[in-house]
């Protein structure tokens, strides 16, 4: 395997979805080629990162403002039933 | 301690007229949505507006839910396609439709190669506790193609199966893998000249013979 090859299946082994036999495939080429297993850790840390984010906090004004234009919104849609 | 009601029974609920229903599934989905909008569109007021589409939109369309998909897959869909269309207006390109827009024409081309190869300096334990990481972050998915940046926050960050990213996107499985292969070597990429340690860094060996 070379490292195209195991750049296109970069996916599968993060995510862990690779076939079997390829993954033997996949970890003998890193085992011999450090530039791969450190791409591979930048891989995983990167999306670990992401997920970690803390997500945006919605502000409470917008809250209330949504829920307001929800409920109008409701009043026009079910009233002529 | 009372159960919560799952998203199907408050949905089931909403249709049947409850609007006390309707509101506790956009108060426990208003966050995400809101926060998927700010990566997309960096700007309050524009993520709020994609916010309040989609949540007036899903109410119009309750009843064309089906519960094929979960409801906020559903819901991610709305709000993902109401944020490309911010992007397009911002670029003059308002008349372009929503299918051009999640059309591939150009993830044919070869996946570009890391560069810049090293160990990071931190963890990303330590890292989410620092203050300018969120900039560093947001900073590096602002530089990816919407297309890109759109398919890695629906998979990594909300969590979408590839098959659900597919579905809200409107995408094949294997585009979306294309995508996302791009926004993670991409990200990779720019993390990493902030992050990695310049003192370890290796040189690519693009074609050894193993």
């Amino acid at each position: 395997m070379k490292c195209e090859e195991m750049l296109a299946m970069l996916n599968e082994y993060v995510d862990g979805t690779i076939d079997p036999a390829i993954c033997d495939e996949f970890e003998q080429h890193m085992a011999g080629c450090n530039p791969c297993q450190v791409v591979v850790d930048n891989i995983r840390k990167t999306i670990t990162l992401y997920k970690a984010g803390q997500p945006y906090e919605l502000p409470l004004k917008f809250h209330e403002r949504l829920h307001g234009a929800l409920r109008e919104k409701w009043k026009e849609t079910h009233k002529s039933k | 301690m009372t159960l919560k009601p799952s998203d199907a029974e408050l949905v089931a609920r909403a249709k049947l007229g409850d609007l006390a229903a309707f509101e506790a599934l956009t108060s426990r989905y208003e966050q995400r949505v809101y926060s998927l909008a700010m990566r997309m569109l960096r700007q309050e007021q524009d993520a709020e507006d994609v916010t309040q589409q989609t949540f007036l939109s899903a109410l119009e369309n309750l009843n064309g839910f089906r519960g094929e998909a979960s409801f906020s897959t559903w819901l991610l869909r709305i709000a993902a396609h109401a944020a490309l269309k911010v992007i397009r207006k911002r670029k003059g390109l308002d008349t372009v439709s929503l299918e051009e827009a999640t059309e591939s024409q150009d993830e044919n081309g070869a996946i570009p190669h890391p560069e810049y190869i090293a160990d990071w300096r931190q963890s990303p334990e330590e890292l989410v506790q620092r203050n300018e990481t969120r900039r560093l972050l947001d900073g590096a998915l602002a530089q990816l193609d919407e297309k890109h940046r759109l398919v890695f926050l629906l998979r990594d960050v909300e969590g979408l199966s590839v098959k659900e990213t597919a579905e809200a996107l409107g995408l094949s499985e294997a585009n979306v893998k294309v995508r996302l292969l791009r926004a993670r070597l991409q990200l990779r990429e720019q993390l990493t000249r902030t992050l990695g340690n310049p003192e370890r860094r290796l040189i690519p060996t693009h074609n050894h013979p193993h």
